[in-house]
C-alpha cells in the first residue's frame, strides 16, 4: 500500500467518490511459496507456487478437491499451511489471523449477517475498525451506490435476491479497503443470466479499483472470461498459469487440455522432427517430453480445430448434428470405430446427419498425452 | 471428451395458481375440540386450586391467605435469592455453552458425541446422589472454602445449577447453532476484522437468539423449581420456603402459595419472552 494514499476512514463520507479513493491505492502482489497442506493422508496442496501481480485478477480453476479453495482459505487466513509461506507485498502473512489481514472476501454461500440490514452489513468492517456511526453509515451508502443497490440499504438480507446479496457482499468486502480481494465461487449459486451480468460487473469493478484479486471457480467459462491469468490446478499443484487464450489454445499438459473446453483424444504416432501423425496429418507436438519416434500417443485436439467436409469416399459418417446457435457440433464416427467431435460455424454448410465426411485438422500443433489403452 | 451441453429449456409459462388465493380461515371442528379439551385439562385444576385458596379457616371466602403470604418477609427474601441464583446461572450457562458449541462445531466436530454424552450426565445421575456428594464434599472441605462457597446459597448452589442446566441448555443452543451457516458467518465476520468475542456477541448470538433465550428460560425454570439439592444442603430458596410455609399454615394458604408461585414463574417467563420478541421484531425475527 502506498504511503501517500488517504485512508478511507479519513475521507469525508458525504459525496465521496468511493471508487476513486479505493482505486488511488497502489496495488500489492501476492506470493505463495512452496505451500503444502495435508488433510490426513490427502495432500490438498502439494507445494503450490503462485505469484499474483499487483492489480491482477488471477482465477484458480480446477475440479473438486484440486486444492483451489484451500489455497484461497490459506491466503484469507482461515487455514494454515503445513509448510511454505504466503506474502502480500513485502509482508509475510502466513501466521497472521484473518481479522488482521485486511483482505475482503466474497463467499460462495450467502454470507450476509441475517440480523443486520444491508447498510449495517456493509458497515460491519468499519464498525470493527472503530469508525463512528455517522461516518460508517455514509461510507456504506456510497459503497452501495457503487454496486447499484442504494435503494436496498434498509432491507434485510432475506428481502434481497441472490444476485443482490452477492453485490452487497462485494460492497461489504470493499468497505475495509482490502489489500487483496478474495472471491470464492461467488457466482455459483446464481442463475445463468444473473451470473453473466454479475461476472461482468465484478471484472469492471476490479479493473476500476485496481485491486489484486484471487478468484476461485470450477466454471471454466467464468475463469476464462474474467481473469487476467488463469491457473489450472490438479492434485494440489498448479498445472498451468497463463493467459486465458494460452490456457485454451496452448495447454501445457494433457490435464489442462482436457479440463478446459471440449477435447478429442485421438490415437497418433510420434514422428521425426518433434512431429506427431494423427488422422493422416502431421502436426507439431507441443509437449513431446522425450517420447521416442514411433511411440504411440494420444493427440488432443479441440472440436473447432477439425473440419468435416462432405465426401462420399470420406473416412467417417456424421452420427449426430447439434445446432448450438453460433456453431454446429457434429459427432463423426470413423470407420475404425473412433468418435470425433467437430465444431463448425453455424453460417457454413455443415454436413447433415448420416452423411459421409472426410476430416481435416486445421491446427498446426497439438498436445500429446500418454496413450489411453 | 467433454459432454455436449444440452440447449437451455424454455422456462414454463407463468400461470395463475389457485393455491395463491387468500384462503378463508375457518378453524376446523376437531382443532377447536382439541384446543378446548387441552385448555380444560391445564386451566381446570388451576381454577379449582384458586377457588380452594380463597377458603379461609373460618369457612368463608376471601383473600386472607394471599395477604398472609405477601406479608411474609422470609418468603420474599427466599424469592430474591432464587431470582439472583437463576439470573447468574442463566448467564453462566450461556457464556459457557455457546462458545463451547461453536468451538466444537468449527474446530473439533468429532467431539460432538462426547459433549452430548457429558451434558446428559446430570439427568442420568439423580439430584439426590449429586446432593449427597456435595454434602460429602462440604464435610471434607477446608473452612475457608466452606466460608467462601458453601455458606451462601448464591455461591453454594449456582455452580451446581449450572451443571443441572447443561442437558437442556446444551441441546437448545446446539439446535440453534446447527440451524445457521456457522462457518460462513464466522469466516465473514473474522475476515471483516472482528475478534472472536465480537464474532460471538455481534454475529452468532443475535442469529441464535431464540435458542439462547430458550436455554435461559429452561435454566431459570429449573432454578426456581429445584428443591432436592437446596433442601439437603439446607439452603433456603423459594421452593424450599414455599414447602416450609405450607407446613406451617393451613391448607388454603398452602394452595395459595402454589397458585402464586405458578403465576409468578409464568409471568416472569412470559415477560422475558415478550421482551425478547420485541427485540427480535426489530432484528432476527425477519429471518423467517
Amino acid at each position: 500500500m502506498s504511503a501517500a494514499r488517504v485512508p478511507l476512514a479519513e475521507v469525508p463520507a458525504e459525496n465521496v467518490d468511493i471508487a476513486a479513493v479505493i482505486g488511488s491505492r497502489a496495488s500489492v502482489g501476492v506470493q505463495f511459496r512452496g505451500i503444502q497442506r495435508h488433510f490426513g493422508d490427502v495432500a490438498a496442496l502439494a507445494g503450490l507456487d503462485l505469484e499474483i501481480h499487483p492489480g491482477e485478477l488471477v482465477a484458480l480453476l480446477g475440479p473438486s478437491g484440486c486444492g483451489k479453495t484451500t489455497a484461497l482459505r490459506i491466503l484469507g487466513g482461515f487455514d494454515r499451511p503445513d509448510a511454505g509461506h504466503v506474502t502480500v507485498g513485502d509482508r509475510d502473512v502466513t501466521k497472521v489471523p484473518p481479522n488482521k489481514r485486511d483482505m475482503g472476501m466474497v463467499f460462495q454461500a450467502y454470507s450476509l449477517f441475517p440480523n443486520m440490514n444491508v447498510r449495517d452489513n456493509v458497515a460491519f468492517g468499519l464498525r470493527m475498525r472503530k469508525q463512528d456511526k455517522l461516518r460508517r453509515s455514509g461510507l456504506a451508502d456510497e459503497l452501495l451506490k457503487l454496486v447499484g443497490l442504494s435503494e436496498t440499504a434498509d432491507r434485510y438480507p432475506y428481502q434481497l435476491s441472490g444476485g443482490q446479496q452477492q453485490r452487497v457482499a462485494i460492497a461489504r468486502a470493499l468497505a475495509i479497503e482490502p489489500t487483496v480481494l478474495l472471491l470464492d465461487e461467488p457466482l455459483s449459486a446464481l442463475d445463468a443470466q444473473v451470473r453473466h451480468q454479475l461476472r461482468a460487473e465484478i471484472r469492471s469493478l476490479q479493473l476500476r479499483l485496481g485491486i489484486t484479486t484471487l478468484f476461485v471457480t470450477h466454471d471454466q467459462s467464468e475463469a476464462l472470461s474474467i481473469a487476467d491469468r488463469v491457473g489450472v490446478m490438479n492434485g494440489g499443484r498448479l498445472e498451468q498459469l497463463d493467459t486465458p487464450e494460452n490456457v485454451y489454445r496452448q495447454p501445457a499438459t494433457a490435464f489442462v487440455a482436457e479440463f478446459v473446453g471440449a477435447m478429442n483424444r485421438l490415437p497418433g504416432r510420434v514422428g521425426d522432427g518433434e512431429q506427431v501423425q494423427v488422422l493422416g496429418q502431421r502436426l507439431a507436438a507441443v509437449n513431446l517430453n522425450g517420447r521416442a519416434p514411433g511411440s504411440t500417443v494420444d493427440v488432443l485436439l479441440r472440436p473447432e480445430a477439425i473440419a468435416a467436409v462432405a465426401d462420399s469416399a470420406g473416412a467417417g459418417e456424421v452420427l449426430e448434428r447439434t445446432f448450438l446457435g453460433s456453431s454446429i457440433r457434429l459427432l463423426v464416427k470413423l470407420d475404425d470405430g473412433q468418435s470425433v467431435l467437430v465444431e463448425t460455424p453455424s453460417h457454413s454448410d455443415a454436413p447433415t446427419a448420416g452423411q459421409r465426411v472426410g476430416l481435416r485438422i486445421l491446427s498446426e500443433s497439438a498436445v500429446l498425452a500418454d496413450a489411453d489403452h | 471428451m467433454s459432454a455436449i451441453a444440452p440447449p437451455p429449456l424454455p422456462s414454463p409459462p407463468a400461470e395463475a395458481s389457485p393455491s395463491r388465493r387468500p384462503r378463508r380461515r375457518r378453524p376446523r371442528l376437531w382443532r377447536v375440540t382439541i384446543f378446548v379439551l387441552a385448555a380444560i385439562y391445564f386451566i381446570g385444576p388451576q381454577i379449582a386450586a384458586f377457588k380452594f385458596s380463597l377458603v379461609l379457616p373460618s369457612g368463608k371466602y376471601g383473600f386472607g391467605n394471599y395477604g398472609q403470604i405477601v406479608k411474609n418477609s422470609a418468603l420474599r427474601d427466599a424469592l430474591f435469592t432464587s431470582l439472583e441464583i437463576a439470573a447468574i446461572t442463566a448467564v453462566v450457562v450461556v457464556a459457557l455453552v455457546l462458545p463451547t458449541v461453536v468451538w466444537v462445531r468449527l474446530r473439533a466436530p468429532k467431539l460432538t458425541l462426547l459433549l452430548e454424552g457429558i451434558t446428559i450426565l446430570p439427568i442420568v445421575i439423580p439430584p439426590v446422589v449429586l446432593a449427597a456428594g456435595l454434602e460429602e464434599l462440604e464435610g471434607h472441605s477446608p473452612q475457608w472454602l466452606v466460608s467462601l462457597v458453601f455458606n451462601h446459597a448464591l455461591t453454594g448452589l449456582t455452580p451446581f445449577y449450572v451443571i443441572l442446566a447443561l442437558p437442556f441448555s446444551y441441546r437448545a443452543i446446539d439446535t440453534g447453532v446447527r440451524a445457521i451457516d456457522l462457518r460462513t458467518l464466522v469466516d465473514a465476520s473474522r475476515n471483516l476484522g472482528a475478534s472472536w468475542f465480537s464474532t460471538l456477541t455481534r454475529v452468532i448470538m443475535p442469529n441464535v437468539q431464540t435458542a439462547v433465550l430458550g436455554a435461559a428460560f429452561l435454566t431459570i425454570a429449573l432454578c426456581l423449581g429445584e428443591v432436592v439439592i437446596s433442601t439437603i444442603l439446607l439452603y433456603v430458596t423459594f421452593p424450599v420456603e414455599i414447602i416450609q410455609l405450607g407446613q406451617e399454615t393451613g391448607p388454603g394458604a398452602q394452595v395459595a402459595i402454589s397458585v402464586l408461585s405458578l403465576l409468578f414463574v409464568f409471568s416472569l417467563l412470559f415477560a422475558l419472552s415478550f421482551l425478547a420478541g420485541r427485540r427480535r421484531g426489530a432484528t432476527s425475527v425477519r429471518l423467517i
